[in-house]
């Protein structure tokens, strides 16, 4: 059997950030009941105008800055027709002669530390469409208009993915850039970043590009992977018996396992697209496009060196919190009020990563407060509460977001410091542990431990056990 | 005319724009259409060498929305243009891919 390669490009539709929509004054919050966010223009009702809200320009010019593409200065909008009941107006305003960034790039890494560039063939403006909800009693559907108008942009690849690692390096490559801008939230599951997958394949060594597909339906990184394993496996096997690839639309079922085509033939694609009447061309002037970059933000890798240099962190660590904006902006935010990094990456490692587990949170939705966690820190510092009682604190921030100070207070939770107090326990427990007080003496260091345990038991853990420690072993060593 | 539209064509513009016409109606859309793509011809033989493409008849760029949101909950009003309604949305035949 002849070996295959298989050839992918990706258009990556990301809903961008914005407070309202790309043409009028609706607000884009998500949740809303059906149809609250719309008005005469996202419904499409005859006579009402667009007006291109200015954000939507600035934020995908900035993310076609980070992604080295070349910015179209005179760019303009084109309507792209077709009939579905979620699209009001019979058309969609998109750009096609000439979107508003071409020509990009980014560079990927691999798992095994290889580098790989991933071309940008253009990123364009367009609106969302609305939502549809198959009514199970009726024979109908209901059309929610709230997502109608909804600014996207489309990143177009080249295509220059060649496996499911790379696909999902580079998705990651994009939501790391869009996140750091704060052009949008790039969540796959919730749909604000969505991915396409055309995919072909071809004999290896082979110059010619196959007949590529179309998957869409893609909503996690792992049915991206799947979905690509599965059309591989499907357009071999039409080659191999002899058959030929159609190039189509198919819609890719995750629980199933496989994809179906998805529009007829009578239904070809022939948008006919033209020039949007409505809306004036965008001149961007050198100024302004300067302008824009000079807000560009510091991205990940930048940040990831700054870590390791003025912060000196551990490469590892400072990976991990500049793999989330959010995640590091709660590092410097904190390190900025309490000036430990080193303790701050601590917490962010373990403890909250723990709990993120446990608790099945995304770094995104982190609530805690800079404030809060450099409080809690000082505590431990001063000596005010012990490692485990920090914890059972940290989890209330954690989660509640409480003022550990406070918190401390109101529980009691202060560390004993009271030297007198804790002699007189002492003394009881080791006059009530003669066993351990023995094996001490004969020799077994290790049995200091349970009586520091009994200790902070009988202190409720809020002793500071290396202050048992050392003064249970002065005690014994004094007998 | 020099613009001959044939059967096919009409066919195929007929269902992109969901629309039946009868056979004397098609007639008449074939007639029409050359005689757009007759004019077109005729704008075609202008030498437009150096003339930057038009992409708007008004001598007008950049207009802009700040991000300020500016409607309301419109919902019950929005919905009197809905041919049925249900639930809060627009009623429509069952669609789906």
């Amino acid at each position: 059997m002849a070996k295959y390669e298989t050839v992918i490009g990706l258009e990556v539709h990301v809903e961008l950030a914005t407070k309202t929509k790309i043409f009028c004054g609706c607000s884009t919050a998500f949740g809303g009941a059906p149809n609250t966010h719309t008005c005469p223009v996202c419904t499409g009702m005859p006579g009402s105008l667009p007006v291109l809200n200015k954000q939507v320009v600035e934020y995908a010019m900035a993310v076609g800055i980070a992604t080295n593409c070349k910015i179209t200065q005179n760019c303009k909008f084109d309507r792209k027709n077709y009939f579905y009941p979620d699209n009001p107006q019979n058309y969609q305003i998109s750009q096609l002669y000439l979107p508003i960034c071409r020509d990009g790039r980014v560079e990927i890494e691999l798992e095994d530390g290889t580098k790989k560039t991933i071309g940008i063939h253009e990123i364009h403006m367009e609106e969302d469409a609305g939502k549809l909800i198959h009514d199970e009693w009726d024979d109908c559907s209901l059309v929610d208009f709230n997502r109608s108008g909804v600014p996207l942009i489309e990143i177009v690849s080249e295509p220059d993915m060649r496996s499911a690692e790379e696909v999902n390096a580079y998705l990651d490559k994009l939501r790391l850039i869009i996140q750091y801008l704060g052009a949008s939230d790039c969540k796959l599951q919730e749909g604000s970043m969505r991915a396409d997958v055309n995919l072909s394949v071809r004999e290896v060594g082979s110059k010619e590009f196959g007949t590529r597909t179309e998957m869409k339906n893609l909503n996690s990184f792992k049915a991206i992977a799947r979905a690509i394993a599965g059309e591989r496996e499907r357009q071999i096997d039409l080659i191999e018996s002899g058959e030929s690839v159609i190039q189509e639309t198919r819609r890719w079922d995750d629980t199933k396992g496989y994809s179906y085509a998805m529009r007829s033939k009578e239904d070809a694609q022939d948008y006919r697209y033209f020039p949007e009447p409505d809306l004036v061309p965008i001149i961007i002037s050198d100024e302004w496009l300067d302008e824009v970059k000079s807000r560009q933000p510091e991205f990940r890798y930048e940040k990831l060196e700054r870590y390791k240099k003025e912060y000196e962190i551990p490469e590892y660590d400072a990976k991990i919190i500049t793999e989330s904006k959010h995640m590091a902006d709660i590092f410097e935010d904190t390190v900025a009020i309490c000036n430990k990094p080193k303790k701050v990456s601590n917490w962010l490692m373990v403890e909250t990563m723990r709990l993120m587990k446990a608790h099945e949170l995304e770094a995104e939705e982190l609530s805690f407060s800079p404030e809060n966690l450099a409080k809690l820190i000082e505590l431990v510092d001063a000596g005010t509460i012990n490692g485990n009682v920090a914890k059972e604190v940290f989890e209330k921030i954690f989660l509640d977001n409480i003022d550990p100070v406070d918190y401390v207070d109101k529980h009691g939770l202060k560390m004993d410091n009271d030297v007198d107090g804790l002699k007189v326990i002492l003394e009881k427990i080791i006059s009530d542990n003669p066993q351990s007080v023995e094996d001490y003496n004969n020799g077994k260091k290790k049995a200091i431990g349970f009586l520091v345990g009994q200790a902070m038991k009988e202190t409720k853990g809020k002793a500071n056990p290396g202050v048992i420690n050392k003064m249970i072993q002065e005690m014994l060593d004094k007998n | 005319m020099a613009n001959i539209i044939s059967d096919e064509t009409i066919e195929y513009v007929g269902i992109l724009a969901k629309l039946e016409l009868s056979d004397k109606e098609k007639e008449q859309a074939k007639k029409d259409m050359g005689s757009m793509l007759d004019y077109i011809d005729k704008l075609n033989e202008l030498d437009t060498k150096g003339v930057e493409p038009m992409s708007h008849v008004f001598p007008v760029h950049n207009v802009f929305r700040e991000d300020i949101v500016t409607n309301n909950d419109d919902r019950d009003n929005i919905l009197k243009n809905a041919p049925e309604e249900k639930d809060g949305s627009f009623m429509v035949p069952k669609t789906v891919d």
